[in-house]
Parts: C-alpha cells; sequence; structure tokens
C-alpha cells in the first residue's frame, strides 16, 4: 500500500460523502431521501472533527435554494437528492444555471414516476440532461458505476463546475449509492479559484456583485443565453468522458452507463465466450454526450443495443449520434428491477438475429 | 430629465455658494431611477434602509436578499452586494449566504406573496432555526409586480383583481398576521411591525431597520421587521388616500409596534 493512499470499504452514499470532506467542501444543505440518506448522516457525524458545514433543510426545495445563496457567497457546495427530491430542486437548479453558480448536485436515482419505487432506476437520464427546469440551460452530467466512481467523480465535480461557472449533476442510481466496495482515496491537492463574483461584501476595491437570473429586457436575456451556449459548446469540446471496452474488434455493440454498464461489461464476456464479437461503450459524462465516438464506432459494427434501467431514454441520444448508420435498439428493465447478465445476453443475442 | 438633472436638488448650483446643502441621498442609494408607483412606500423603506447601512458604515460587509414581487429589482437600487432569489425563497438563500459568511449582516427584503404566501415554509423554519439575519417584510397587502391580485394579508372585505367582490374570508381565508405567528419560536430574537405613511413612523421603522443590523452581531436569532405599506396603483387610490387607508384600516388589523424584544440581559453584550 502506498502511505498517500487510504482504503476503505464502503457505500458509495458515504464514500461520495468522504470525498465531498476531502475535496474541501465548505457547506452541504440537504434533506433525507432513500436512498440516499446517508450522504447526511455521515457528513453530520463528521462534522464537529473536521471544518464543514451540513445543514438538514425542511425541503429539497430549501436545500436548494441554500445551495444558490451559499455558492454565490463564493462557497464550495452540494447537495444530493433522490428521484422525487431532485424533481423539487428543479427551479433553484434552473435559477443556478442562469446566475452561473458552481456548485455539485447529486441525484441518486430512484424508480418512477411519482413516489415510484426506492429501487434503482435509470428513469431520471432526459430530466439529468435535457433540462429538468425550465429554460435553455445545460448541466454537466456525470454518471459513475462504482464505488470509487462516485468518490472520485466528487472531486472532479467540484473541479468542473468552478472551471465552468456551472452546476455538476453526479447521476447515479439506488445500486451504486447502496452497495458496499472497496474505495481508495489518494492525497489530492485541492484547488480552489477566486471567485470575484461571489457576494461577500462590496469592498471600495472591486464593483458590486450581483446574482441574479432575471434579465428583463429581450436584448439583454439573449446576450446571457448566447454567453451560455458559448459555454457549453466549450464544455462539449473539452469535456466529453467516455470508456471503451473491447471494441477493437467488435461487430455489436452495447451502449450503456452507470449500473447498466456493469451488467452490460459482463454480458460482453459472455457473448464472447459464445464466439460473438461484442463491445462496449459507456458514455461517462452523459451531458456533454460522446456522440462522435459512437458515430465513429457506427462506421463499423452491425448494430448498437442500448441497456437501460428504464423505458427507452439514452437511446434517443444514440440515435441522433449514428444517424441511421446502423440499427439501435433498446433493452431495459423498470421499476428497480435490475436485469441479469444472462437476460441481457439472451435479449442480445434475440437482437442480433434481426440485423 | 435626464438622471443627473433628476438627483441633483435645483437649489444647489455648482459655484453659487448661496445655499447650504442641509440634506442629500444616501450615496448607498444608486442613481438608478427607482421604478416604484409615485407615493410608494418601497421607495422610503429602500431609503431609510440605505441610510442606516451608510451611517453604521457597513456597506462593505452587507448582502441583500431581493425577492420576487414588487422589490424584485432592488437591487438596482442599494449600492451594496445582492441576490436575486426565486419567489418565496429568499430566507433560504439568506441562510446559504450567512452560514458561509457567518460575520457579515445579511438581510431579505420580501414583500406579502413572496415572504407569507409561497415562501411560508422557508420563512417560518429560518425564524426557527434561528438564523442571524434580519428579514424585512413589506405588507401592503396586494400583489402589486402582478397588478393587483389578493395578497394573503389583504384585508376582509378588501376588493382585489381575484377577490372583484372583497375578499370573503370564509372562501378565500383570512388575512395572515406573520408577525404574530413567527414572534412565540425561539428562533425569533426580535419582531416588530412598522409603518412607513407619516414621517414619525418613517424614524421608527429607520430605528428598528438599526436594531435588525445590530442584533445580527448577537448571534441570537432572526430579526424580523414587518413594514405596512401602501399600494396606491392597485389600491386605486392616491397616495394621500393610500397612506389614510393604512391609518384607518391597515393598522387596525396590523397594530405598529414591538411584537417580541431582547431583554436587557441578551443586549449586555452589544456596545
Amino acid at each position: 500500500m502506498e502511505q498517500n493512499e487510504d482504503i476503505r470499504l464502503m457505500k458509495g452514499n458515504e464514500a461520495m460523502a468522504e470525498a465531498a470532506i476531502q475535496a474541501g467542501m465548505d457547506a452541504y444543505f440537504g434533506y433525507p431521501i432513500t436512498p440516499q440518506s446517508e450522504v447526511l448522516e455521515y457528513l453530520t457525524r463528521e462534522m464537529p472533527n473536521r471544518n464543514f458545514l451540513a445543514l438538514q433543510a425542511e425541503s429539497e426545495v430549501a436545500s436548494i435554494n441554500m445551495v444558490y445563496g451559499a455558492a454565490g457567497a463564493g462557497a464550495r457546495v452540494m447537495t444530493s437528492s433522490s428521484s422525487p427530491g431532485w424533481s423539487l430542486m428543479q427551479e433553484g437548479v434552473s435559477y443556478i444555471a442562469s446566475a452561473q453558480l458552481p456548485c455539485l448536485l447529486v441525484n441518486v436515482n430512484r424508480g418512477g414516476p411519482g413516489l415510484g419505487t426506492i429501487q434503482p432506476s435509470q428513469g431520471d437520464y432526459f430530466q439529468a440532461t435535457k433540462g429538468g427546469g425550465h429554460g435553455d440551460y445545460r448541466l454537466l452530467v456525470l454518471a459513475p458505476n462504482s464505488v470509487q466512481e462516485m468518490a472520485d467523480f466528487v472531486f472532479l465535480g467540484f473541479e468542473l463546475a468552478d472551471k465552468y461557472r456551472n452546476p455538476v449533476l453526479m447521476l447515479s442510481d439506488g445500486a451504486i449509492g447502496q452497495m458496499m466496495e472497496k474505495v481508495v482515496f489518494h492525497k489530492r491537492e485541492i484547488n480552489k479559484i477566486p471567485k470575484p463574483w461571489a457576494t461577500t461584501g462590496k469592498t471600495p476595491d472591486r464593483e458590486r456583485s450581483i446574482i441574479t437570473s432575471l434579465f428583463i429586457q429581450p436584448e439583454k436575456m439573449e446576450k446571457v443565453n448566447l454567453e451560455l451556449l458559448k459555454k457549453y459548446d466549450e464544455i462539449e469540446k473539452n469535456e466529453v468522458r467516455y470508456e471503451e471496452i473491447m471494441t477493437d474488434d467488435a461487430d455489436y455493440l452495447l451502449v450503456a452507463y452507470g449500473l447498466s454498464a456493469r451488467i452490460s461489461h459482463k454480458v460482453v464476456l459472455l457473448a464472447r465466450e459464445r464466439g460473438l464479437k461484442v463491445g462496449l461503450l459507456r458514455p461517462i459524462t452523459l451531458w456533454p454526450f460522446p456522440a462522435g465516438v459512437l458515430n465513429k464506432l457506427a462506421d463499423k459494427v452491425k448494430g448498437m443495443l442500448v441497456v437501460e434501467l428504464n423505458a427507452g431514454q439514452m437511446i434517443e441520444d444514440v440515435k441522433l449520434a449514428v444517424n441511421g448508420k446502423v440499427k439501435v435498439e433498446h433493452y431495459g428493465r423498470m421499476g428497480g428491477i435490475i436485469p441479469s447478465p444472462e437476460d441481457v445476453e439472451e435479449n442480445f443475442e434475440k437482437f442480433i438475429k434481426t440485423l | 430629465m435626464d438622471n443627473k438633472e433628476l438627483v441633483t436638488p435645483q437649489c444647489i448650483v455648482e459655484g453659487d455658494e448661496t445655499y447650504d446643502l442641509v440634506f442629500e441621498k444616501s450615496h448607498v442609494m444608486t442613481d438608478t431611477r427607482l421604478h416604484y408607483c409615485p407615493g410608494c412606500g418601497h421607495s422610503v423603506a429602500h431609503q431609510v434602509l440605505a441610510e442606516v447601512i451608510q451611517e453604521m458604515g457597513i456597506q462593505d460587509s452587507v448582502i441583500g436578499v431581493a425577492p420576487v414581487g414588487c422589490s424584485v429589482f432592488a437591487y438596482d437600487y442599494l449600492h451594496i452586494d445582492w441576490q436575486e432569489a426565486a419567489h418565496g425563497r429568499a430566507t433560504a438563500v439568506a441562510t446559504g449566504i450567512k452560514r458561509c459568511l457567518p460575520d457579515k449582516y445579511v438581510f431579505t427584503y420580501q414583500g406579502d406573496g413572496d415572504l407569507a404566501a409561497i415562501g411560508t415554509g422557508e420563512t417560518i423554519h429560518c425564524v426557527n432555526r434561528g438564523e442571524n439575519i434580519m428579514i424585512l417584510f413589506i405588507n401592503n397587502g396586494v400583489y402589486g409586480m402582478t397588478s393587483g391580485q389578493m395578497a394573503p394579508t389583504s384585508l376582509e372585505g378588501m376588493k382585489t383583481t381575484t377577490s372583484p367582490y372583497g375578499r370573503d374570508v370564509h372562501m378565500m381565508g383570512y388575512p395572515i398576521k406573520v408577525s404574530e405567528l413567527i414572534a412565540p419560536l425561539p428562533g425569533a430574537f426580535y419582531v416588530t411591525r412598522q409603518t412607513v405613511h407619516t414621517p414619525n413612523a418613517v424614524r421608527k421603522t429607520k430605528k428598528a431597520i438599526e436594531n435588525g443590523f445590530k442584533y445580527q452581531k448577537l448571534g441570537k436569532g432572526v430579526s424580523f421587521i414587518e413594514i405596512v405599506s401602501n399600494c396606491p396603483s392597485n389600491w386605486k387610490m392616491t397616495p394621500i388616500q393610500s397612506n389614510q387607508f393604512i391609518e384607518n384600516e391597515m393598522l387596525k388589523y396590523y397594530p405598529v409596534g414591538d411584537i417580541k424584544v431582547p431583554s436587557k440581559e441578551d443586549l449586555k453584550e452589544l456596545k
């Protein structure tokens, strides 16, 4: 074991909380909801001995607005929730995106719609990647597939949020949040960039800071829209992340993220045992979406199966990326049901018979 | 008239020493033209707020939180750092700011729709947590920005665009007395109701706002200052009539005065 490594066995939610403390988080505001209540529990337990604030708000509506205030005051700030609570936050997220406040948001996705189920799901893909709240805005969306990544993406998320003055969403799910795995914490140098735009009190040496999302003249509003678009273009250019597994010689491709990517990895191995050359493309950033690599892979493979724990959401982005070059189909389970690799493999073999 | 002419008293002519300057607007007020209607209490409340900030010398350590409603542009008028919150969420935003910057002065400026309807939950829980902030609550019993709909604080029988035959309390509920509602909470340190319809009332309001800033240094909870105000445009009155309506009608239901004051013991640490 290297000296600068700290190896622990933890739940994804706890690893995320620990990572946030190590990443120099100043404040966390949240409201309990299954399956991510461990985050606030872990943070309130650790708070007396370590230098940060964790505050239980009266609702997700309040906690996201506390995040707005704290982020506007220049703090490194975070909240987490699960699907119904994440829905409640959408108004605040839209304001945060418009006011360009850096913060880390986490949705540990559970089954829906409505109160739904507390079991894992990927049913919030649309909401995460296409807006969620009102108006033209984008979140940078990171999709972890392990406890390790739930920790690592906290560090990455804070950095990206500061770099682009944009909210970053980590879209996890109830399984990755709840399961225990080995997680390694490396000693890291934490960089916090200056935030001269923050409201810290108007000292004579600077112009006053105004955090707002109100631009009532159409010309001003459109200028802000264009400024945001320019930033989103920059993010699309620089921040696409994905993982390719055995795609070099692949005749067929599975496309999956998060938990379903872990299942699909097993499916790749199972199918290869049966002599089928299958690869896996795992988007790590759901926005910006790795459309370029998918388009290139579409030149090599005969068909793509998109595996999701929902009714078919990411498949729309895959189809747009592939632009009709090959057949793209969806296989998914809902309601918190997690398919076995054998189940997916069987459906994959049915799919390739249609090609 | 351009802005410069508007904000320069006509009697002051550069190089002319005939007149003495006896009063000027607070430099904490910006030169932006107020968008408020003639006679509106918001303008007065803004001015006394700016005067207090100037007189206390705390301009560089105050952060204001503006609401949604008529005072949505409050940040255009006071030369301090501001955050503009979503409708009703000002006290949650202020909580986030104050918890991260505990040494700064933080206040919210909210109307009755913002604070007492859509933001009731945030208001009560902010007070209950005893956040060390000042809440300025402008109560004029009507939704001004959306042009005259019924507010949670509209008086019984009050005609608004959504209670065109007068507020029927059996159907629409009763006007809510927020100050009395939150005063019993342990997190409420100072609760007072003031008004701005007479010069004397304005002076008292100014004193209350000064207390609201001072008390933040004690760290003992929320200072909640309700200001009963007017809305000549949506009350369909002249400014003078609207001030008479405050005196004769509003203050009957919303009586002026301190509702909860700190004890001498509480104020001992205050120099």
